[in-house]
């Protein structure tokens, strides 16, 4: 069970608290009537699954019930980084590599 | 019965206090002290069990939670049934009830044993997938059969009396194990003022030290582990739980200890006592001080009862004051061993012999071993045992330098006992639960820990030092480790002087070889547990499974409640032979939690019957449940499903609770509405990307119905959003779907829109909320209200702020019936005060109260949909005929606009909600019946969609029915035909949703 800092809070709590959203930065197309329907279902539907580093919306649904992004390890789990939505992060995957 | 393999002195058993207890219905005595494995070694109890796939007999092998064989059912009721106790970690307390596992009949006498027997050679690895996967059908009685034949515990048929804990723990450092290194880690950091748990599983503390006549400052070992004991007991930042076994290691160090409160006093916990404790620990730091288990060698009928682990021998002699048989040949391949041959001659009974697989052993156990008159047999290995209920004999040969073959002639020795040491496994299996692959260490001859991300350190046995020096030293030196990264002082504990004797290099051997090949030698067992051989390991190879996890699963080594504890290690030397690579090369399988087994009853805790899960109760619920409603489980709500009147049937109550409402009126508990407030002064631009309407120019006192979207255009939820002020909504959504609504406005207003001011709060349980629905409701509301309700000035689809039955309340002219509507918000705790006192005015008006199946009847005759119930998430609004609740003129793109866009969902033949008519008016078709257009098409037919709702409408007189079919909307008229399950086809008529009222005036009144 992972332990999870919210950056809200700023306390570490329990993963029972948080809902994971998904892959992070994904950004709603500002003019969606202009998206082609290939781009939209893009947005829609086509998600990362990287094996390593890996940008995860979260939630503190029991919590503050505000957002924020995790920068998570798909390996080992490690969390290297939390930050506020809107933020990028500073813990980036080495591009060509695969973890 | 005499225990007859007791010594009269020695050990840490209480001989002042007997103590007797039952196995397989026979009465027997043992000692406070005792583990039931030391009491029935005592009373030379040699069957304790049948083996799992060839019933063979066996016996107890180990002394701790590595026991493979004797894992035995206990409890001395139906209702206090325990299965999977280890005999070797189960303390004896007056009473205790045992019994075998397996064997079927009786162990002593088993019908399977011929199986056994007969069918050796027959029954191979994946016997049971080869033989009893076909005819598929016949698997359920194979399976039954088999787990009869097994026997692999039974579970109590009835409730455990028994209560449970659970408990969240933090801490600076959790050590893992009390022995030599886990006590000195402990006292480090306990001295630090670290907040320190120490878990064992044993029921006292000292590991190795226990079972072992080692002295530490020249004195028994026990007396520093008394002094180190009471010295932690004695800081108040530290919990000693003992009987506690730390049976998972999660991310984030987070570990499961599973404390045993009451497993040692009696069969079912004292009052007011939890039986376990599950703690739930956060740590800081870890350290592993886990030791390391002995392993047996792999030799021919290895698994004869007698035939144990050399320490395991050994602690029953020094712990118990147990001598398990008469007569000893000892196996090793290192010099630990020799201490269980002098252990056993000093308990007075006879060495046969010490066969040492090294060519020339050397040193001072040697030298001992002579001294003592010990026959010594070097360069040689047991290479099969005699007996079958009990060792008779030993066969042994010369082997080759490298112990890969035999090379000498069979002697015949006789013994009843074998006890073998192939060296030392490092108990890594905690080690391994998050991720963390172990490492071959050639030195140790065994894996050691590999690297990890979690914060966790390793000492002693487990890093592969099995000296008791260099456990005490690794110990104090992980607990300054800890205290150094948790920025604490780090002090140096004084470690009490050892008797160290320098150890002739072992030899690194696992199998035994045999004269004969592997394959035609006697069984050579490497998983008593799984009844795995040596054989079956190169038979599973030969057939090409190569990778260890695919030999593991083909096998089953090192599958179940053993988790290999003692054969994964040879198993995969034997693979690794077999396939001509290192044992590094072939690695270990995955160890995963829990370390040993875990009882329901202990990870539930407390979360059970009432405590399941919460339950939600309306105001009025208390009134619901006096008038007699029966319930239906909406979420964690408890909403009155019907109101039956003595002697009424189901379809009578709602046939009449839905013709009282439409004749005059009826009433319903919506309290369980989702209420979400929305204020800030985009509250509305909000409210208009997130519904599919438009909601610009709603007024304040106005209500508006919308529907919801996802991205991709589907509906999700519905519900009415009434404006309170300029800046400031109320919307309610689906009972079910108001927390997934509540999280997603968040989503997008944190995500996507934070620029629009806006806030939202769930005010679900703030309120109380009745719906009055009739033609006389109005007449019901003005008895209650000063404010005038009439048409003219409370119109449909308004709200109006104003007092009923004296206390203020919010009032809603909506309605999900099709009547006369009104729906009275009041403060939560003013809602049975004031739902007693509608029914107080409400008697001449026949106020009836209704259930959420008569909602469902009464929205259904007015075509009114239910998200969730007509909608599948796959379903837009146009596909539901609501294209008038779409606003394409927005400016903004609402979410959902573009998704219900695409191609597919603009293309014709799309399924579509419509009201069906049966032909024949009294057939209620079920939900979920898909439909055809042609009942005569070959199977499979293709389908055309399914009834999403159908009831009996009393106030129609008929059926009605809505569901989704093809191109429906354009197919008004036609007839489409449901085939049943019963083998009738119905035949029905597609009309429009609305069955009552088209026009909608009887709720414009």
């Amino acid at each position: 069970m992972l332990h999870i800092y919210c950056p809200h809070c700023c306390e570490y709590r329990e993963e029972e608290e948080f809902h994971v959203k998904g892959q992070a930065h994904l950004a709603r197309p500002l003019d969606p009537d202009a998206c082609s329907d290939k781009e939209w279902g893009e947005y829609l539907y086509f998600r990362k699954n990287p094996r390593g580093l890996h940008h995860e919306l979260w939630v503190h649904a029991a919590g503050c019930r505000k957002f924020f992004n995790v920068t998570r390890d798909t390996v080992s789990y490690e969390i290297k980084e939390v930050y506020l939505v809107g933020e990028k992060p500073s813990v980036v995957a080495h591009s060509g590599s695969a973890k | 019965m005499t225990q007859k393999n007791r010594l009269q002195t020695g050990g840490r058993i209480n001989r002042s206090k007997p103590l007797s207890f039952v196995y397989n219905g026979k009465q027997f005595k043992g000692f406070e002290g005792d583990t039931l494995a030391s009491a029935m070694l005592a009373n030379g109890i040699d069957v304790i069990g049948r083996s799992f796939k060839y019933s063979r007999p066996r016996g107890i092998v180990a002394a701790g939670a590595e026991e493979p064989n004797a894992v035995m059912q206990l409890g001395a009721t139906e209702a206090t049934q325990v299965p999977n106790v280890r005999a070797t970690q189960q303390e004896l307390f007056e009473g205790l009830v045992s019994g075998a596992t397996n064997g079927w009949p009786s162990v002593d006498n088993d019908l399977m044993g011929i199986v056994g027997k007969v069918g050796g050679k027959m029954m191979p690895p994946g016997f049971y997938y080869k033989t009893f996967m076909y005819p598929q059908s016949m698997w359920e009685t194979y399976e039954k059969f088999i787990r009869k034949a097994a026997g692999l515990g039974s579970s109590p048929l009835e409730n455990d009396p028994d209560s449970y804990e659970k408990i969240n723990q933090h801490c600076d450092v959790l050590v893992v194990g009390a022995g030599p290194a886990g006590l000195a880690a402990a006292l480090t950091a306990g001295r630090a003022g670290a907040r320190v748990i120490l878990a064992d599983e044993q029921s006292e503390f000292g590991g190795s030290l226990l079972g072992t006549r080692e002295t530490l400052n020249g004195e028994e070992a026990a007396r520093w582990v008394a002094d180190v004991t009471a010295e932690l007991a004695g800081m108040k930042d530290v919990m000693l739980l003992p009987r506690s076994t730390v049976n998972g290691y999660h991310d984030h160090n987070f570990l499961t200890i599973h404390q045993r409160n009451t497993d040692h006093i009696a069969d079912k916990a004292p009052a007011g006592q939890a039986r376990q404790t599950l703690h739930r620990v956060r740590a800081k730091w870890v350290v592993l001080a886990t030791g390391a288990h002995e392993r047996p060698l792999v030799y021919g009928n290895n698994d004869v009862p007698g035939c144990m682990i050399a320490s395991a021998v050994s602690t029953y002699i020094n712990r118990y004051g147990v001598v398990p048989g008469n007569e000893l040949v000892v196996m090793t391949t290192n010099d630990g061993a020799y201490q269980t041959a002098f252990d056993w001659q000093d308990a007075g009974r006879k060495v046969v012999a010490i066969v040492d697989t090294r060519q020339n052993p050397q040193g001072a156990q040697v030298a001992e071993a002579s001294k003592r008159g010990i026959q010594l047999i070097k360069g040689s290995g047991i290479i099969d045992v005699a007996g079958s209920k009990r060792v008779t004999g030993v066969s042994i040969a010369a082997l080759s330098a490298d112990g890969s073959a035999v090379n000498g002639s069979v002697t015949k020795l006789s013994a009843d006992t074998v006890a073998t040491s192939g060296g030392w496994s490092p108990v890594i299996h905690l080690a391994g639960h998050t991720g963390s692959r172990p490492v071959w260490d050639e030195k140790v001859a065994g894996f050691l820990p590999g690297p990890t991300v979690e914060k966790r350190l390793i000492a002693g046995a487990i890093a592969g030092d099995f000296t008791t020096a260099g456990a005490l030293a690794q110990g104090a030196e992980a607990g300054r480790k800890a205290c150094a990264e948790l920025g604490m002082d780090q002090p140096i504990i004084e470690l009490p002087t050892t008797q160290e004797r320098v150890e002739h290099p072992a030899m690194t051997l696992f199998h035994i070889p045999h004269v004969k090949k592997t394959s035609e030698a006697p069984k050579q067992f490497v998983d008593y547990q799984n009844d795995v051989t040596a054989a079956g390991i190169e038979l599973a190879c030969r057939e090409g499974f190569e990778s260890i996890e695919h030999v593991k699963r083909y096998t089953a080594l090192g599958f179940g409640t053993d988790q290999g504890k003692l054969g994964n290690i040879a198993g995969m030397a034997i693979a690794a032979k077999a396939t001509g690579r290192t044992i590094p090369e072939t690695g270990t399988t995955i160890f995963r939690p829990n370390y040993t087994p875990v009882t329901f009853g202990a990870l539930v805790g407390r979360d059970r019957g009432e405590l399941f899960d919460p339950k939600r109760y309306t105001a009025m619920h208390k009134w619901h449940v006096e008038n007699g409603a029966l319930f239906e489980d909406v979420g964690q709500w408890k909403r009155p499903w019907y109101f039956p009147k003595a002697g009424e049937t189901m379809q009578q109550s709602l046939d009449r609770e839905c013709k009282a409402t439409r004749e005059s009126v009826g009433i319903l508990d919506a309290s369980t509405l989702g209420k979400i407030d929305i204020q800030g002064k985009d509250a509305r631009e909000f409210l208009g990307r997130v519904y599919t309407n438009a909601w610009a120019k709603l007024a304040v006192g106005k209500c508006r119905y919308g529907l919801m979207c996802g991205e991709d255009g589907m509906v999700f939820d519905d519900g009415v959003t009434s404006c309170l002020g300029e800046n400031h909504f109320i919307m309610t959504t689906t009972s079910g779907g108001a927390a997934r609504v509540y999280e997603w406005l968040e989503l997008y207003h944190q995500t996507e829109w934070p620029e629009l001011e806006v806030y939202f709060n769930t005010v679900t349980d703030h309120w109380s909320t009745m719906t009055i629905s009739g033609p006389n409701s109005r007449k019901l509301l003005e008895e209650l209200t000063d404010a005038d309700v009439s048409n003219e000035n409370f119109g449909y689809m308004d709200w109006r702020e104003m007092k009923v039955a004296g206390v203020p309340a919010r009032v809603f002219r909506i309605s999900f019936t099709g009547e006369l509507s009104f729906e009275i918000n009041v403060q939560a705790n003013f809602g049975l005060h004031v739902w007693e006192k509608l029914f107080e005015k409400g008697a001449k008006y026949n106020l009836t109260p209704y259930g959420t199946e008569t909602m469902h009847i009464l929205r259904a005759e007015k075509g009114f949909i239910i998200a969730g119930q007509d909608t599948d998430g796959s379903v837009h609004p146009y596909d539901l005929g609501m294209g008038w609740a779409v606003s394409q003129q927005k400016p903004f793109s609402f979410i959902g606009k573009r998704g219900m866009a695409r191609e597919d969902c603009v293309r014709d033949n799309r399924k579509q909600l419509v009201g069906l008519k049966t032909t024949d008016p009294s057939v209620v078709l079920p939900e979920g019946a898909q439909g055809v257009f042609d009942p005569k098409a070959p199977i499979p037919m293709p389908m055309v969609g399914h009834i999403t709702s159908s009831y009996w409408s009393a106030n129609l007189g008929h059926s009605i029915a809505m569901g989704l079919v093809k191109g429906g909307l354009d197919r008004m008229g036609e007839k489409v035909y449901y085939p049943l399950a019963d083998g009738r086809v119905v035949e029905a008529e597609i009309c429009s949703p609305i069955f009552l009222d088209p026009k909608g005036e009887r709720q414009n009144v």
